[in-house]
């Protein structure tokens, strides 16, 4: 190891201050609050600006990650913002959501050792501080162009060239921004009445306050990109319309939407939701300020949260803060297997939230009025690896349990959304029913029609959605203006 | 993007009203049997209507609705030349229209005003509308009128009486079934206990039923599975599988309970907004 490391050794991962488990659990306000001046120097400076940066690699969109963070050691947060720009479209979105211990700094060599090294650098929270604290800093004419570029000035416009995106979350506001600072028109078209997809409907205030969100869509509105709520791509317009109306490419970012159930007994009983329903009540329709709001939520004493991944913890701790007095996640693995990012299982258990691992719904059981009070499952032991490299849940026979449950979310994945595909003649579609796209341009197999983002890859990252974004955006702006961008 | 309300008429006193809106981009793809969401604030809930007309070249869609919580009741206070804060269609399928001779279309409260949508679908197809509409009592009949413009057949019926046949319209459907052999199909859209009778009455007839599901939805467009179904013992979503489904497979016990979810709310919800309005207007 080389002398900076040891030197680094001796400083320790700093922590990220939060909200304490039982005040946050009383409200609905972002629970990591974000480094200070002080803390993210202290954290840049055990950067050890390696020669062969092993995070570059771990990091789905390549990132100059050593780049931004020697920048920010100098205390240049503008010339980070600038690098972290050139890659990533929305980073005070990703250095709070992206799953960073298994991409960025799973591949950082202070991790390999961390008793020794203190741990990986905080990538993550230095992304979101430089994020922060850039915008914050904004004012004056320039602030649009700085916040999608990181550059003063913008393009020239084109007021000739438009471009439409279907869809209003991570891939097309990457695809909308990378466009519009360029000065290509773009018509974003969204299906419900807020902008932002995933960001928000899906994932909660607390873990990503929509002011981030509406920050980001703002400076793009600066720009000059159009944004149209309530349009559904497929029924309120089709994509051969869109060039019909003068329109030169258009980009498909639908995400993958629709629910999976379980197909077990008594799942339409009064008190069983997909997680997208109650977390787009909660979310979207701010269900969590009932009456003051008008979306209703579902409220019960004991709840079940069916699913491992990120979506069930932030519907276990949604449950939590609507007043549930035992909130529990059933997976059917143990916890080592959950691909839920590590921050939000480690949040969700201090807060409270209980695990039944080893096990899997077999049916949900309902009183005569289809009320939910119970839901019975299978008791699981883990056999061999299976595709995925995890050790796949195998049942023991006959050897069931009955939880006692009001209220169950079903987390356990999502399918594409057929309403446009089904609209769109000659677009083809993969063995799941994904969009296929070019991995190089993400042109789809009709020409200038690109898509990206989870309706290609079936449900994944936001920073992998953006990266399919960034990369059709280049190839669109390639064609229209005839140029490298 | 402003939908403002063109027209707005009250078709009966403090229970139903229709809103002319104006959204031509809805008004051009709109088809019978599809519905819209809308949110009359900003602090609103997503609300699905059916569509009750269409005006592509005028560039108008009418909605008719019942006043029964605290959103119909906000919207029922907006006026012409107000606009809705969200209106978003068409969605769902569209009612499949083929020319097929005798179509009977069964509407009961307000679902007569989608009813109506899909009857003008048919007879502009060139079936044979016979329309059935059923109230409480004749002044609660919606649509007799613009029904009877397409329609050579109009048959009332009412719980009371007071006009048409003195009972239900199932009562009325099952008659006519039994005196016409060539009836192709029977639509019925209006609560779920007369939807269930319709289904139940035209089953021994062997005559293909088509119901329009209510069920409570969020997005609209299935994201969310709020709106889910049992048809022939499948899971279906009702706002992109439907909203219509051959009735004769519907499990209208499980839809009823489900349209029950969310009451405890919906009541906390109007009476808040009755005690502001009383309070509002200084009573």
């Amino acid at each position: 190891m080389s002398e900076k490391a040891t030197k680094a050794a001796k400083l320790p991962r700093t922590d990220m201050p939060v909200q304490p488990p039982f005040a946050r659990i009383q409200n609905y306000l972002e629970v990591a609050l974000g480094y200070s001046e002080a803390d993210a120097m202290a954290e840049a400076s055990r950067c050890i600006q390696c020669k062969k940066p092993g995070c570059r690699q771990g990091c789905p969109v390549e990132i100059d990650i050593k780049g931004f963070i020697g920048k920010l050691q100098q205390g240049d947060v503008p010339g980070a913002y600038k690098v972290l720009r050139e890659y990533n479209s929305l980073p005070s979105v990703c250095g709070r959501v992206c799953p960073q211990e298994t991409q960025c700094e799973g591949m950082c060599i202070l991790g390999k050792n961390p008793e020794k090294t203190g741990g990986a650098v905080a990538i993550g929270r230095l992304e979101r501080f430089v994020a922060d604290t850039f915008a914050k800093r904004l004012a004056g004419g320039d602030a649009a162009c700085l916040q999608i570029t990181g550059e003063a000035a913008c393009r020239m416009v084109h007021d000739d060239l438009k471009v439409a995106c279907i869809g209003a979350g991570p891939s097309s506001l990457t695809v909308a921004g990378y466009l519009a600072s360029l000065g290509i028109k773009v018509t974003v078209f969204e299906a419900l009445h807020e902008v932002g997809g995933v960001l928000v409907y899906g994932i909660p205030e607390f873990r990503l306050p929509k002011e981030i969100v509406r920050r980001e869509v703002d400076a793009m509105r600066e720009l000059g990109a159009e944004f149209k709520t309530n349009w559904v791509g497929g029924k309120a317009f089709t994509v051969q319309e869109l060039f019909d109306e003068g329109y030169k490419a258009v980009f498909i970012g639908v995400g993958a939407g629709l629910p999976q159930f379980m197909r077990v007994p008594g799942e339409n009983s009064i008190g069983v939701f997909s997680a997208n329903e109650y977390l787009t009540r909660v979310n979207l329709g701010r269900a969590y300020d009932f009456p003051n709001y008008d979306t209703p939520i579902f409220k019960a004493d004991e709840v079940c949260v069916v699913g491992g991944g990120n979506v069930a913890m932030d519907a276990a701790r949604t449950a939590l803060r609507l007043g549930a007095k035992k909130v529990s996640i059933v997976y059917r693995r143990t916890k080592a297997e959950m691909p839920a990012r590590l921050e939000e299982l480690e949040h969700a258990i201090e807060e409270g939230v209980q695990l039944e691992l080893l096990c899997a719904p077999l049916s949900l059981n309902a009183d005569e009025n289809k009320r939910l009070v119970s839901m019975t499952v299978q008791n699981m032991k883990l056999g061999e690896p299976d595709a995925s490299g995890r050790r796949r849940p195998e049942p023991i026979e006959g050897d069931t349990r009955e939880i006692s449950c009001q209220l169950v979310i079903i987390a356990v994945g999502t399918k594409p959304n057929p309403i446009l595909l089904e609209a769109t003649k000659g677009l083809a579609l993969n063995k799941r029913g994904y969009i296929e796209a070019n991995p190089e341009t993400g042109e789809t197999s009709i020409h200038n029609v690109f898509a990206g983002g989870d309706i290609v890859t079936g449900a994944a990252t936001v920073i992998s959605a953006m990266g399919a974004g960034r990369k059709a955006a280049k190839e669109i702006a390639k064609r229209l203006l005839g140029t490298e961008a | 993007m402003n939908y403002r309300i063109l027209e707005k008429k009250v078709l009966i006193p403090g229970q139903t009203t229709l809103l002319v809106i104006d959204a031509p981009h809805v008004a051009k793809k709109a088809k019978p049997g599809n519905f819209v969401i809308l949110r009359t604030s900003e602090k609103g809930e997503r609300i699905p209507l059916t569509i009750a007309d269409c005006d592509p070249e005028a560039g108008t869609v009418t909605i008719v609705f019942l006043v029964i919580g605290k959103s119909t009741a906000e919207l029922n206070t907006l006026e012409e030349g107000q606009a809705l804060h969200d209106f978003c269609g068409p969605l769902g399928r569209a009612t499949h229209i083929e020319k097929q001779g005798t179509v009977i279309c069964v509407g009961g409260g307000t679902g007569v005003a989608a009813m109506h949508h899909i009857a003008k679908g048919h007879a502009a197809m060139g079936n044979h509308v016979v329309a059935i509409v059923g109230a409480r009592n004749k002044d609660l009949l919606l649509f007799c009128t613009e029904l009877g413009s397409f329609c050579p057949e109009v048959l009332i019926a009412t719980d009371d009486g007071s006009m048409g046949h003195h009972g239900f319209v199932t009562e009325v459907l099952k008659q006519r079934l039994e005196e016409d052999k060539d009836v192709s199909e029977v639509v019925a859209i209006g609560p779920v206990p007369m939807m269930d009778a319709v289904c139940k009455v035209t089953k021994p007839f062997g005559v293909k039923t088509t119901v329009s599901l209510n069920s409570i939805m969020v997005d609209g467009i299935g994201m969310c599975g709020a709106c889910r179904c049992t048809v022939g013992g499948e899971t279906k979503f009702a706002c992109v599988d439907g909203p219509e489904f051959d009735g004769h497979q519907v499990d209208f016990g499980e839809l009823r309970l489900r349209l029950s979810q969310f009451r405890p709310q919906e009541q906390e919800s109007m009476q808040l907004f009755q005690h502001k309005c009383t309070c509002g207007e200084g009573k």
